[in-house]
Parts: C-alpha cells; sequence; structure tokens
C-alpha cells in the first residue's frame, strides 16, 4: 500500500470514530436530562465533529480529484465505515451515555497524547489541538462516572448495567486492523499494545472509585475497523447522510 | 428516588485578565464542583472568558426594592460627587 493511500485510510479510520460519536452525542440535544448537561453533552459533540472535519480535510486532501471533507464523511456507505463498534452503540439511557463516553474517553486520550509525537506532521498538529478537548472530555465523563456509581442505588445499578453492556465493545479498540499495524510501522500511529495498559488502568481507578465493577465474561465484539458494523450503523448514516443524498451539494 | 432539583447558582465570568468577574447568569448543579463545569459549559463556549466564580444564589443578599427611595434617591442631586470639577494636566488624558 502507498505511503499516501496508508495514510489516508488510517486517518479516515480516526474520523469516523470522532463523527460517530459526536453523531450519537449530538442525538441528545434538546433532550439533555437537565439543560446544563444538554449543553455539555453537545459542545462535546461539536469538539468530535470539529476533530472529524479536520481529519477528512486531511483525508479529502489526500484522496484529491474532487473529494472533499463532505463527500468523504456524507457519500461513504457502511461497509466503507471505519469507526470501532463501541462509538455506534445506541444512547440506550444516560448511563449507557456516560459508560460508552468515559470508555472512548480514556482511550481517545492517550491515543492523541501519542499523536502529538506522530511523524506525520499533520497528524501532529491536530493532536495538539485536540488533545486540549479531550482533557476536558475525559474529566467531565470520569466526574459523572463517580457521580452516578457512588451515587444512589438506582443510579449504580444503572451504571453498573451499562458497564456491563458495554464492556464487550472496548476490546476492538486495542485490536489492530491492517491499516493500523501498517501505520504503526511507518511511524506515524501508536502501538495499540502501549494505550491497552494505560486505558485499563485509568478505567480500573475510576470504576474503583465509583464502586463499579469490571464483568467477568470477557467475550469481546469485533468488526468495526474493518467495515462489519452493527445493525445501528445503517440508522446512523441514514439520519446524518439524508440530507446529501437527497439534495447534493447542498449548502448552508 | 428523589426528586429535589439541584440548587442555584450565579455565575462570575472574568472576560480577560485585569477585567472584573461580571455576573452573567445562572445554573442549577449539585456541588460546587459540577457548578463550574456547568458555568463552563454554559457560559464559556464562545470564549467569554478565562476565570469563572460561582457563588451559591442562597449566599447571595440584596437591597430591598422597598427601600429604593432613601437608599439611592439622596445621590440624585450630589452632582459634586463626581470628580468632574477638577482642572486635569494634560499628560493625565486617560482619566
Amino acid at each position: 500500500m502507498a505511503d499516501k493511500d496508508l495514510l489516508y485510510n488510517y486517518t479516515l479510520h480516526l474520523a469516523d470514530n470522532s463523527m460517530i460519536l459526536g453523531q450519537r452525542c449530538g442525538e441528545w440535544c434538546g433532550h439533555g436530562p437537565v439543560l446544563e448537561q444538554d449543553i455539555a453533552l453537545t459542545n462535546i459533540a461539536l469538539d468530535l465533529i470539529g476533530e472529524a472535519r479536520s481529519l477528512y480535510q486531511l483525508a479529502a486532501s489526500l484522496k484529491g480529484g474532487t473529494a472533499t471533507e463532505d463527500t468523504v464523511a456524507f457519500l461513504r456507505d457502511v461497509l466503507a465505515y471505519r469507526n470501532v463498534l463501541l462509538v455506534e452503540q445506541p444512547n440506550t439511557d444516560w448511563a449507557y451515555t456516560i459508560v460508552r463516553q468515559f470508555f472512548y474517553d480514556v482511550f481517545h486520550f492517550y491515543l492523541h497524547s501519542e499523536l502529538m509525537n506522530s511523524s506525520e506532521e499533520r497528524l501532529k498538529n491536530i493532536a495538539t489541538k485536540t488533545i486540549k478537548e479531550v482533557t476536558y472530555h475525559l474529566k467531565w465523563s470520569s466526574e459523572w462516572m463517580i457521580r452516578l456509581g457512588d451515587g444512589t442505588d438506582l443510579s449504580r445499578e444503572k451504571m453498573q448495567d451499562a458497564v456491563n453492556g458495554l464492556w464487550e465493545f472496548t476490546g476492538e479498540l486495542f485490536m489492530s486492523s491492517a491499516i493500523e499495524q501498517k501505520a504503526f510501522e511507518a511511524g506515524f500511529a501508536p502501538d495499540l499494545n502501549i494505550l491497552k495498559p494505560l486505558w485499563q488502568e485509568k478505567v480500573e481507578d475510576v470504576l474503583a472509585e465509583s464502586t463499579l465493577f469490571i464483568p467477568e465474561k470477557n467475550y469481546q465484539q469485533k468488526g468495526g475497523k474493518t467495515g462489519v458494523h452493527s445493525e445501528h450503523m445503517g440508522f446512523i448514516l441514514a439520519d446524518m447522510q439524508f440530507l446529501q443524498r437527497a439534495y447534493p451539494g447542498a449548502n448552508w | 428516588m428523589s426528586n429535589k432539583e439541584w440548587p442555584l447558582w450565579e455565575v462570575f465570568i472574568r472576560a480577560k485578565q485585569g477585567l472584573n468577574h461580571k455576573h452573567v447568569g445562572s445554573l442549577h448543579a449539585a456541588d460546587v464542583k459540577m457548578a463550574i463545569e456547568n458555568a463552563r459549559d454554559v457560559y464559556t463556549r464562545r470564549m467569554e472568558g478565562v476565570s469563572i466564580w460561582v457563588v451559591e444564589s442562597k449566599n447571595l443578599h440584596a437591597s430591598e426594592p422597598s427601600e429604593q427611595e432613601e437608599f439611592f434617591d439622596p445621590a440624585n442631586d450630589k452632582i459634586y460627587r463626581h470628580p468632574t470639577f477638577y482642572i486635569l494636566p494634560e499628560e493625565l488624558n486617560h482619566m
């Protein structure tokens, strides 16, 4: 695979994770449990979509021709999306939303900490901007993990349900796809084997403080990174891409 | 489940170094930590500030509207309290 293709595919994988999680967080807009948290989560959605935009712009420039950030984001179908299964899981309730966010924020934080040392200048610049946003996301979701985990009986039960339900989607974060492996060998992507123990340690710390437990069953789902998504993904894209599909080239 | 509302907090933002914190509004939060984070999300998303103060609204004490006359009207005709009757040297042109 040529270097340009490799960087294109790796960039898309990063962008798709943030885009789809941003879209999920955006679904809370106008439906948050309280006004303040509605705004907090929408801010996070906009940070994620902003990061995805920078990455899609990079991807489009690598692809060349008539590609733009919009064609890359809105005109690819489910099988071409490279995001992990975790980020496409439904909001379900506030507990699921927080746990999904927390699991991803921890990963996202260490990922960008490493990408700040990438040999690829453009990824490095995006990481330098993103790390500040992600640091806040992680603080915010950790706070909610602890408040609700170590909260009332009901809130604790809901949080433990969400941890149990989402745990099987965390392993995929660290299963290198062929693209990630080659990107690591080419020197511009981090080694996921280094990120995994960092993630594990932080997650264990916060779960302990939240009085929550890692479930015993440890079956792990995978597929998102190679385009094999859960049934939710088609609905997300239908929602997200409707406008560009129905009115090609539509603009503000 | 408790249906108790979170307490109300008043939010003060300093727009940039050297300026005062100014009251910008209020919000609900369970405790001071959450109040500061909520204030960050609700009131500084458009680069409005570099510092946040929050005060639980119950800790603010206000003058009585019914005492308006004796409190504020006596100042109406005391124009000599404004320092506008001095002739300043020209080099002090930013006073």
